[in-house]
């Protein structure tokens, strides 16, 4: 497929602001539970829900350059019982809401104690919130990368693998950011978010790499016998119906050589994996924030080529018609 | 139910593109809009078509045979670009079968045109929208034609009648006939898509030739030759008569 800007800034900023979002609320629960020596301060939720929340409203304005006419962009909510894109158009504003709501919360730090319970600490709205905001955080990943997963014939993607990689990678790029943020905000939890970050990104390499050694495997259903049903092994198109190329051209090829393609795999294993990863671990171990801050931008960089990797992956049935111009 | 459909005979096929060029010219005049075009006379002309004729060439050379491959929207039955839109604009009629894209809903994601195997949607640069084969659907019900010309425009125009259209839902109709008798086709049946368009494969013609068909023969007496054959120079029968 063709790589579009708007679909690879889209996803990946919907990434951090998820991911940032279940880092904050992972803080809050592990609060809860008494399990952070000191628990996240209104302030430094406030800042991680604002942070969360441009995230979210860049993707939400990069995918609008995506539409050929974003002012019928609303229609987009009325197929939901069908088509996952239009799930995403609804999870993503509610999960927004969530967000907004976590973050006026935390900002007017009022805050009031929902359930009463005896025995334990009690649930306050704020802690609400955080349990409808996590299940939406993960309804909008699903939707998200649904919209992908779902195409059958565009085998790359038709994996559940699809949809892990969007939760993993998601989550591992948010709670590192929240680590940098903790380190400016709450540095008392600079290194929770650290080491939960490392173990994400360990994760999501692990299903990444499994998901490149699958499509790596795999193979095409559709042959140039099956699309125009000739039965002989030896065709070859001659003409595609258009010299100057055609929208069928243009979508659905990448437009780069195999070696770049190649380069752009190793490139994001490093950059978006293996260099954020060695950081964190070097930031806990010298407890020293300064390498996160360098993780998180070679990291953002890095996830930018994941994505357009991943889409430059995937081999669509129709460019067998489209093998040769003239 | 109806399922209208085209049955597009590779053996007769002679790539001239005249449905594609007829199809253009219809539907660019039409009610939707124009099928817009850039650099229509520059370099690197481009533009939105429902309709492409492509050559493949099989076999190797010398024992090679050129296949002319019109492709169109499909109308598959089991449409995959239906669902996927988030708008509804994109639709299958339950009355006649045809897939349709409301122009006036679409925003123009292209998410339809992926999910097509396809690639038989393409985007109206200029409109922004995703546009696609409507069977016509504009002519085709069109009572102020003559009923021979309710047609679409690619079926009237193809030179060597290539291309046949009905109803392949009923049996006796002419696509369905064509495609029970001449095993008729389904590309890339291995989506489960149902494309309701369907293709007749290559046929080998082969004119076997004996020699008596050459030489003729009036009296059957002397080709059995009970008769003396006559001399190949002989004046026939119907040299000398005026009948
Ligand atoms: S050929 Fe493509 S656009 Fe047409 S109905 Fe089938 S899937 Fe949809
Ligand atoms: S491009 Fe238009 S018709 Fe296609 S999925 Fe998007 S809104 Fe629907």
């Amino acid at each position: 497929m063709h790589p579009a800007f708007s679909v690879i800034f889209l996803t990946v900023l919907l990434g951090f602001g998820q991911g940032t979002f279940l880092a904050l609320a992972t803080a809050e629960i592990y609060a809860y539970f008494d399990l952070l020596p000191m628990p996240p301060q209104s302030y430094f939720n406030a800042a991680g829900a604002f942070v969360a929340l441009a995230f979210l409203t860049g993707g939400l304005f990069a995918s609008f350059f995506h539409l050929g006419r974003p002012e019928r962009a609303w229609r987009t909510a009325t197929k939901w019982r069908t088509s996952w894109l239009s799930r995403e158009v609804i999870a993503l504003p509610a999960f927004m809401g969530a967000v907004f709501l976590y973050l006026l919360v935390h900002f007017f730090e009022w805050n009031p104690v929902i359930i009463e319970r005896i025995g334990a600490p009690p649930v306050t709205l704020s802690l609400v919130i955080v349990a409808i905001g996590t299940v939406l955080a993960f309804v909008l990943f699903v939707c998200t990368a649904m919209i992908y997963a779902s195409l059958k014939f565009l085998q790359e993607w038709h994996t559940p693998l699809t949809v892990i990689n969007y939760i993993l990678i998601g989550g591992a790029s948010g709670f590192l950011f929240t680590a940098v943020l903790a380190s400016i905000v709450q540095p008392d939890l600079t290194y929770f978010f650290g080491g939960l970050s490392a173990l994400l990104l360990v994760l999501a390499t692990g299903t990444r790499i499994a998901s490149l050694i699958r499509n790596l495997r795999l193979r095409p259903k559709s042959t140039l016998q099956t699309a125009i049903g000739v039965h002989h092994r030896q065709i070859a198109q001659k003409t595609q119906g258009a010299m100057g190329g055609s929208f069928n051209t243009r979508e659905f090829f990448h437009g780069k050589s195999p070696l770049f393609l190649k380069s752009a795999r190793w490139g994001f294993l490093v950059t978006a994996f293996l260099v954020p990863f060695a950081l964190t671990i070097v930031a806990i171990a010298i407890e020293r924030p300064e390498p996160l801050f360098l993780a998180v931008a070679i990291q953002a960089a890095g996830l930018l080529v994941e994505r357009w990797f991943f889409f430059a992956e995937a081999n669509h049935p129709q460019n067998i018609y489209y093998q040769s111009i003239a | 139910m109806t399922q209208l459909a085209l049955v597009i005979d590779l053996n007769v096929c002679v790539g001239c593109h005249a449905c594609v060029t007829s199809c253009k010219e219809w539907n660019t005049s039409g009610l939707s809009g124009p099928l817009s075009d850039f650099n229509a006379y520059g370099k690197d002309p481009t533009g939105t078509f429902f309709n492409r004729v492509q050559t493949f060439e099989v076999g190797v050379y010398p024992n090679t045979e050129t296949v002319h491959f019109p492709k169109s929207c499909l109308h598959c039955e089991e449409p995959p670009c239906v669902p996927v839109c988030p708008t509804g604009a994109s639709y299958k009629r339950a009355e006649d079968g045809i897939v349709l894209v409301d122009y006036d809903k679409c925003i123009g994601c292209k998410y339809c045109s992926w999910a097509c195997p396809y690639g038989a949607r393409e985007l109206d640069e200029n409109q922004k929208v995703m546009k696609k084969c409507t069977l016509c659907v504009d002519r085709i019900y069109d009572m102020n034609l003559p009923e021979r010309e309710r047609r679409p425009a690619c079926v009237l125009s193809c030179p060597a009648s290539a291309r046949l259209f009905g109803d392949i839902h009923d049996p006796e109709s002419e696509v369905s006939r064509a495609i029970r008798e001449q095993g008729g086709f389904e590309l890339m049946p291995e989506w489960g898509t149902k494309p309701a368009n369907h293709y007749l494969p290559r046929r080998k013609m082969r004119l076997h030739l004996h020699e008596d068909e050459l030489v003729r023969a009036d009296n059957p007496l002397k080709k059995e030759e009970y008769m003396p054959k006559p001399d190949i120079n002989e004046p026939t029968l119907d040299d000398v008569m005026p009948w």
